[in-house]
C-alpha cells in the first residue's frame, strides 16, 4: 500500500487514504447543511404563511425595524464570507500566517455582526417590541405585529446562535493552524468549516429581504 | 468449535472500553441496551393502559393520569424506540460490515449520537418522574402551548435533542454508503438492507430538522409567550399540525423501511433464492421515502383542510400502496418454489408479511377521505398504526435480531424457545389489536379511560392479548442473554447466507475484515436447489 509509506497522522483508521477522508468529510458537511436548510425551512414556511395572511400588519411591523443596521450587517457578513473564502485558499496553499490572519478577520467580522444585532435587539427592547405581556403596538395591528416580532426574534435569534457556533468553529480552526496541524496536504477542516460559515451567511441573505425589505414601499 | 481468539467483544474489557468506544459494533450494542430499556418503560405504560381498559368504568387511574399514561407510552415508543431501533442497532452493526468497510465514516460522531440520544432520553425521563406530560405524543396546539400544565418543555427538549442523534446517524450512513464501499461493491450489488438504510437516512436528514424546529417553536411559545400557534395571539394551530406531520408521517417509513428490508434479507436466505426483482425492490424503498413526504395531509382530513387539498393528499396516500405492494409481491415471489427452512428469523419474516398486509390494507381505508372521517380518532386508527409499527417494525426487528444474533454474539440461541416466543408474539399481537379494529369501527374513541359497557368483551380480549404479547417479548430477553454465555458457538456463517457480513468471523474482529474484501457478484447468489418442484 503506497499510503503506508507516506502516512499522514491526520488520516483516520477507517479510511484508505486522505482523498477518501476529504471526500467523506465534505459530503458529510453538505448533508448536514441540507438538514440546516430544512431546519430553517420550517421557520421560513411559517413566516411565509403568516405574511400572506396578515400582509398589512407585517408591513406595519416591518417599518419598525432598523433598516440601516440590517444593511450594514449584510455588508459585514458578505465581507466575512470573502475573508473565509480567502482563508480556505490560504489553507490550500499552506500559507499559515495568512490563514491565521484571515480566520481572525472572519471572526472579527462575525463579532461586529453580533454586536450590531445586539444593538438592534436592545433598541427593540426599549420601545417594547419584544413579544409578551409588555408588547406595545398600534391597536389595529397589535396581535399580528406581535406575531411578526415573534418570528423576527426566533429567526434572527436562531441565526445568531448559528453565528456563535460558527465563531467557536473558527476559533478551533485558528488553533489548529497555530499548532501547524492544517497543512497544504490536510486542509479540509478549514474547507468544511468554510462551507458552514457560507451557509450561515446565506441564511442571512434570505432573512434580510424577508424581514427588512419586503413591503418597504407599500403604504 | 471455539470462538475466534480475537474479536470486537474481547478487545478490551471494563466500562471505559465501552463508553469511549468508537467501534460501530460496540456502539450498536450500547444502543441495543438503551432502546431495550426504553421499550420496556414504554411497555410498562401500555400494561397500565390495558389494565384500566379491562373494565368499562374509569376505576384504576384518574382521567388525568390516563392522559399522561398514553402520552408517555407514545413518546417513549415512537421517539426512543421505534424510530432509532433498527437503524441505530442493526444498521450501526451491519452497514460497515455489509459494504466491506472497517467502520462508519465518522466513528466519533457515531458515539456522540449515542450520547445525544441518551441525553434526550434523560430529559424525557426527567419529565416523566416529575409529573409526566398529558398532550398526547402529537403535542397538538393550542392545548400543548396554552392549556397543559404538565412537563411539556422538558419532553419537547428531549425529542429535540434525540432528533439530532437521528440526524447524525443518517448523515453517517449516507456518507458511509457513498464513500466507504469496498472495491466492486457497486450500488446494484448492495444488499437490500443497505438500500433501506440509505432511504431511511434520507428521511432522517430531511424530516428530523422540521420536527426539531417545530418542537422548538412549541418551547418558545411556552417560555417567551410567542404566539406562533395560539389563535388568541394571531397564530394558527393547524400550521402546527402541518409541520408536525411533515416529519411524523415520514417517520412511519423510518420505522418500516428497514424492517421491510430485513425481511427481504431473511426471505432470500431461508428460501435459498435470489430476491425476485431486486431493482424494483431497491427503488421501491426510495419511492416510499419520496412519497412519504407528500402525504402528511391525510392526518388532517378533519382539521379544516380544503376539499381539494384533501383530495390530493388522498390520491397521494393511495399511491404509497404501489411500492408497498411491490414489496409484498416480491417477498411472495421470492418464496415461490424456494427451498424454505422454518428457522426463527423466517417465522418472524412471515409474521411480518401477514401483519404488514393487514396494516397496509387498513391504511387504504384511512386514505379514503369519507371513511377516514368516520373512523378518525377511534380505535380503528390505533389498531391500524399498531399493525404497522408493532406488527411491522418490531416483527422485522426481532427477525433481524435473531438472524444476525450469531454474528453479533458469536453464539446460537435456543431455537425451540425462540420459535415458541415468535408464535406467542404473533398470537398475542393479533389478539391485542384485531379487536381494536372492530371497536373503532363500532365507534369507540381513542384516549378515553372509560367506555360504554357494550365494548367490554372486545376490550377484555385486547387486554388478554396484551398480556400474552408481554410474555412473548420477555422470553427473547431471557434466552438471548443466556446464549451470550452458554449458547452453542455459531461459526462465521450458520445460515449459509450470502453477504459480506457472513464472510468474516463471528463475532467479527474490531476492524471487521482481515483484508479489504473485493466484491465480484450480485447479492443473493444462492446455488440452485435441484429436485424441488413446487
Amino acid at each position: 500500500m503506497p499510503e503506508l509509506a507516506h502516512h499522514n497522522p491526520a488520516l483516520a483508521h477507517q479510511f484508505e487514504n486522505l482523498a477518501q477522508q476529504k471526500e467523506a468529510s465534505t459530503l458529510g458537511m453538505w448533508v448536514f447543511l441540507v438538514t440546516e436548510i430544512l431546519f430553517f425551512g420550517g421557520l421560513f414556511a411559517t413566516y411565509c404563511v403568516y405574511r400572506h395572511l396578515y400582509a398589512a400588519a407585517f408591513t406595519a411591523a416591518r417599518r419598525e425595524l432598523i433598516v440601516w443596521a440590517g444593511t450594514i450587517n449584510t455588508a459585514v457578513l458578505i465581507t466575512s464570507s470573502l475573508t473565509m473564502a480567502l482563508a480556505v485558499r490560504a489553507a490550500q496553499t499552506g500559507e499559515r500566517r495568512l490563514l491565521m490572519t484571515l480566520l481572525a478577520a472572519t471572526m472579527a467580522l462575525g463579532c461586529v455582526f453580533l454586536g450590531i444585532k445586539a444593538f438592534e435587539y436592545y433598541s427593540e427592547y426599549i420601545v417594547h417590541h419584544v413579544p409578551g405581556p409588555g408588547f406595545q403596538f398600534e391597536a389595529e395591528h397589535y396581535r399580528h405585529a406581535q406575531l411578526f416580532f415573534s418570528l423576527y426574534f426566533m429567526m434572527t435569534g436562531l441565526h445568531a446562535i448559528h453565528m456563535i457556533i460558527g465563531l467557536a468553529v473558527m476559533a478551533v480552526m485558528w488553533w489548529l493552524s497555530y499548532r501547524g496541524i492544517i497543512t497544504a496536504e490536510y486542509y479540509n477542516p478549514v474547507e468544511v468549516s468554510g462551507l458552514y460559515w457560507h451557509f450561515v451567511d446565506i441564511v442571512w441573505i434570505f432573512l434580510f429581504p424577508l424581514l427588512y425589505l419586503i413591503g418597504r414601499h407599500a403604504h | 468449535m471455539p470462538l475466534p481468539p480475537q474479536h470486537y467483544l474481547n478487545n478490551g474489557y471494563g466500562v471505559k472500553s465501552w463508553l469511549l468506544t468508537r467501534d460501530h459494533k460496540r456502539i450498536a450494542l450500547l444502543y441495543l441496551a438503551a432502546v431495550t430499556f426504553f421499550f420496556f418503560i414504554g411497555g410498562a405504560f401500555a400494561v397500565v393502559i390495558r389494565l384500566e381498559l379491562a373494565t368499562p368504568a374509569g376505576d384504576l387511574v384518574s382521567d388525568e393520569t390516563y392522559n399522561k399514561l398514553f402520552t408517555m407510552h407514545g413518546v417513549m415508543m415512537v421517539f426512543f424506540f421505534l424510530i432509532p431501533v433498527i437503524p441505530a442497532v442493526l444498521g450501526n452493526f451491519l452497514v460497515p460490515l455489509m459494504i466491506g468497510a472497517k467502520d462508519l465514516a465518522f466513528p466519533k460522531l457515531n458515539l456522540a449520537s449515542w450520547y445525544i440520544y441518551m441525553l434526550g432520553g434523560l430529559f424525557t425521563l426527567y419529565a416523566l418522574v416529575t409529573g409526566g406530560v398529558d398532550t398526547g405524543w402529537t403535542f397538538y396546539t393550542p392545548f400543548s402551548t396554552v392549556s397543559s400544565t404538565t412537563k411539556v418543555i422538558p419532553t419537547a427538549l428531549g425529542i429535540f435533542i434525540t432528533g439530532f442523534s437521528s440526524i447524525l446517524t443518517g448523515l453517517n450512513f449516507i456518507v458511509t454508503i457513498h464513500r466507504m464501499r469496498a472495491p466492486g461493491m457497486r450500488w446494484f450489488r448492495m444488499p437490500l438492507f443497505l438500500w433501506s438504510m440509505y432511504a431511511t437516512s434520507l428521511i432522517f436528514v430531511l424530516g428530523t430538522p422540521v420536527i426539531a424546529i417545530t418542537v422548538l417553536l412549541i418551547a418558545a411559545e411556552r417560555v417567551f409567550q410567542f404566539g406562533f400557534f395560539d389563535p388568541a395571539r394571531g397564530g394558527d394551530p393547524v400550521l402546527f399540525q402541518h409541520l408536525f406531520w411533515f416529519y411524523s408521517h415520514p417517520a412511519v417509513y423510518i420505522m418500516l423501511l428497514p424492517s421491510m428490508r430485513i425481511v427481504s434479507e431473511i426471505v432470500a436466505a431461508f428460501c435459498r433464492k435470489q430476491v425476485f426483482g431486486y431493482e424494483f425492490v431497491a427503488f421501491s424503498s426510495l419511492a416510499i421515502a419520496v412519497l412519504g413526504f407528500l402525504v402528511w395531509g391525510h392526518h388532517m382530513f378533519i382539521a379544516g383542510e380544503s376539499v381539494y387539498a384533501a383530495l390530493i393528499f388522498s390520491i397521494l396516500s393511495f399511491l404509497v400502496a404501489i411500492p408497498s405492494a411491490v414489496k409484498v409481491f416480491n417477498w411472495t415471489a421470492t418464496m415461490y418454489k424456494g427451498s424454505i427452512s422454518w428457522d426463527t428469523p423466517m417465522l418472524y419474516a412471515i409474521g411480518f408479511i401477514g401483519l404488514f398486509t393487514v396494516g397496509g390494507l387498513t391504511g387504504l381505508f384511512l386514505a379514503a377521505v369519507g371513511l377516514d372521517v368516520h373512523v378518525t380518532d377511534t380505535y380503528f386508527i390505533i389498531a391500524h398504526f399498531h399493525y404497522i409499527m408493532v406488527g411491522g417494525t418490531i416483527m422485522g426487528y426481532l427477525g433481524g435480531l435473531h438472524y444476525w444474533w450469531p454474528k453479533i454474539s458469536g453464539r446460537q440461541y435456543n431455537e425451540a424457545l425462540a420459535k415458541l416466543s415468535a408464535g406467542i408474539i404473533f398470537v398475542g399481537f393479533n389478539l391485542t389489536f384485531f379487536p381494536q379494529f372492530v371497536l373503532g369501527y363500532l365507534g369507540m374513541p381513542r384516549r378515553y379511560h372509560a367506555y360504554p359497557p357494550e365494548f367490554q368483551v372486545l376490550n377484555v380480549l385486547s387486554s388478554a392479548g396484551a398480556s400474552i404479547l408481554g410474555v412473548g417479548y420477555l422470553i427473547p430477553m431471557v434466552y438471548l442473554m443466556w446464549s451470550l454465555r452458554y449458547g452453542k458457538v455459531a461459526g462465521s456463517n450458520p445460515w449459509g447466507a450470502t453477504g459480506l457480513e457472513w464472510t468474516t468471523t463471528s463475532p467479527p474482529p474490531t476492524d471487521n475484515f482481515t483484508q479489504t474484501p473485493i466484491v465480484t457478484q450480485e447479492p443473493y447468489v444462492y446455488p440452485r436447489v435441484e429436485g424441488r418442484v413446487a
